[in-house]
């Protein structure tokens, strides 16, 4: 790993022991999971004491049937640094049934239409976010798209007789063998 | 949860902008206006000419892009994400296969990673002279209009020559490129990029010291580094707030090391200072072009492996089709385990380890990241695309305050959004 990275991880668990996991590096890429109570704090000291100025990213997962309820959905934030030229990428798991997480929106302004997103497609809620309104989807939509049992609807298409149905009961799904952060 | 809806239909706008005062004026601009570049809508609240606040709506073109690449296989996803950013097609094909490569822990073979590097370049010039054709347009520079287009046409011929077509090619593929470049493309090429830089020298003749461009342009739409950094601006805006940062340069990828070219800088932050940095990279984006062309190493421009690389290799035939001879010749008559391959890899894909990745990759609008989470499967668990104009069109608001209402089109001209990728 980095030698920055490095320093920046074991800092995080110097300071958050509880809340901050031990990094892990796949792909050449360096993650840590972090408690979600926790992640304004830490995103807070990542910034101000370095060395990530940037908030890249900020996207949504929902591992429904392949994580358990409580990890159901992944808030990635990827973190970039200008100076340093590193990233960083911190993983907050949302459990089903209570989807909300304090929002970063203060800590880095771009977090606010990109939280608006992960709001629209998956309906987590932000707390504290200043303007949580869809932002893709119309104001009016029911449900949240990018969730897995959001259903893709579709007009059948018929040809005669024969009816092709919409593409979610047209292919099933194949079988997965585990997400990032939980290997099995 | 805030209850403030902002219908598609407008007649709302005054509702929009809350505790709007008798003395200011609510109005609207798109989604229908031909200066919003595509149909993005900005509800601008006005005490006179003066902006006071800009509330963009966007969402007009969402297709569902990132949820169409879940229901289908890792190849096919190609087809969609080079709808996204229309503009930059290659570019979006480029990231997404770079990430799928990493998921699958290979690398594309050296043709394949300098025809990409060849073809974004020439994608990243052919989309900066839409963002001058359309910006000059805007500003009542209408021959500049013209002029982009032209040279653009010219870009967009290559590719059809490559490719088969104009826009959203599918060409470049997890583990290659589709095709090897067909004969006289390379000539075509250095044609092209032998007149390019007269025809650049050209549309400098004709805009930068224009005395209406420089004022319709200089100290307009400003932003500090400061505030572009927090806002996560990228790419051109980025460099023409001073800061010197090119994922090319920072984190090579595919072969970009290897180029010679410089990343164009201005420290003022202003529209001005973003045309002269797209215009540089114009300059620096035909001599990677050039580069490309005459070093483009030889041997195959897809990777062997017979589980990942797509068979085909096709041939015009006599009827005028693309067709595989020698290919059909060996999977119906030779081997059957290449049979076996070939149907497997078609019907159902292939398999990608279970993972997450980040891959961001330089845009002509900056950084333009694909994070592909992977459960293991042959089809992508998750897609999300961080698309630098979402991002960028965030600025809008910060940049276009406090100035006059006809200086929000140079200003939004100057982020040079692309709603499809905005709105993906």
């Amino acid at each position: 790993m980095d030698e920055v990275l490095g320093a920046v991880c074991a800092g995080l668990r110097e300071r958050f022991p509880e809340h901050v996991s031990e990094p892990e590096e796949a792909f050449g890429e360096v993650s840590v999971r972090v408690a979600r109570e926790r992640i304004v704090e830490v995103c807070t000291l990542l910034r101000d004491q370095g060395p990530f100025e940037m908030l890249s990213d900020l996207s949504g997962v929902d591992f429904l049937g392949v994580a358990p309820a409580e990890d159901r959905f992944l808030i990635a934030y990827h973190l970039t640094s200008l100076a340093r030229n590193v990233r960083l990428r911190l993983r907050v798991f949302v459990p089903e049934g209570d989807e909300h997480v304090a929002t970063v929106s203060g800590v880095w302004p771009t977090a606010n239409w990109q939280e608006r997103e992960v709001f629209d497609f998956f309906g987590i809620s932000f707390d504290g976010h200043p303007d949580q309104r869809r932002i893709l989807m119309p104001d009016d939509w029911d449900g949240h798209p990018h969730r897995k049992d959001y259903p893709l609807g579709g007009t059948k298409v018929e040809f005669k007789g024969a009816q092709v149905p919409p593409p979610d009961l047209r292919r099933q799904p194949t079988a997965t063998t585990g997400y990032p952060g939980r290997l099995s | 949860m805030s209850t403030r809806e902002i219908h598609v239909g407008g007649q709302d706008w005054a509702d929009v902008v809350p505790g709007a005062e008798d003395d200011t004026m609510i109005i609207n601009m798109g989604p229908q206006h031909p200066s919003t570049h595509g149909v993005l809508r900005l509800v601008l609240e006005l005490d006179g000419e003066t902006v006071i606040s800009c509330t963009p709506v966007i969402g007009y073109l969402h297709t569902g892009i990132e949820k169409n690449t879940e229901v289908r296989s890792w190849t096919q996803g190609v087809t969609f994400v080079t709808r996204m950013d229309y503009l930059a097609p290659f570019h979006n094909e480029m990231a997404y296969c770079l990430a799928v490569e990493r998921l699958l822990g290979i690398e594309a073979p050296p043709r394949a990673q300098a025809i990409r590097v060849l073809l974004a370049e020439l994608n990243r010039i052919s989309s900066h002279l839409v963002w001058l054709a359309t910006g000059g347009m805007e500003l009542g520079a209408l021959s500049m209009m013209l002029y982009g287009f032209r040279e653009r046409e010219t870009i967009l011929d290559i590719f059809e020559m490559i490719t088969g077509l104009r826009m959203n090619h599918a060409f470049i593929r997890p583990g290659g490129v589709i095709q090897d470049l067909p004969d006289g493309a390379l000539d075509k090429v250095r044609e092209f990029t032998d007149v390019f830089p007269k025809k650049l020298a050209d549309y400098e003749g004709l805009l930068s010291g224009n005395p209406i461009w420089l004022e319709r342009n200089k100290g307009i739409a400003r932003m500090t580094a400061e505030q572009a950094i927090g806002l996560g601006v990228t790419g051109p805006m980025l460099r023409a707030c001073g800061v010197e940062r090119d994922l090319r340069k920072v984190n090579p990828y595919s072969g970009y090391e290897k180029y010679d070219f410089e990343v164009p800088t201005h420290p003022d932050g202003d529209c001005f200072a973003r045309y002269n940095v797209r215009i540089a990279e114009m300059r620096e984006s035909n001599k990677i072009v050039r580069q490309a062309a005459d070093q483009l190493p030889s041997g195959p421009v897809m990777v062997e492996d017979p589980k990942i690389a797509w068979p085909a290799q096709l041939q015009l035939g006599a009827d005028g089709l693309g067709n595989s001879p020698d290919y059909i010749r060996k999977i119906m008559g030779e081997s059957m385990e290449a049979l076996i391959h070939h149907f497997k890899l078609v019907t159902e894909g292939f398999k990608v380890p279970v993972g997450e990745v980040y891959l961001p990759i330089e845009s002509p609008r900056g950084e333009l990241g694909y994070h592909l989470v992977s459960t293991g499967g042959t089809k992508p668990w998750r897609v999300h695309v961080r698309d630098p104009s979402f991002i960028n069109l965030q600025s809008v608001p910060e940049i276009v305050r406090g100035g006059l209402v006809a200086d929000v089109i140079a200003g939004i001209a100057s982020v040079d959004p692309v709603m499809g990728g905005v709105d993906r």
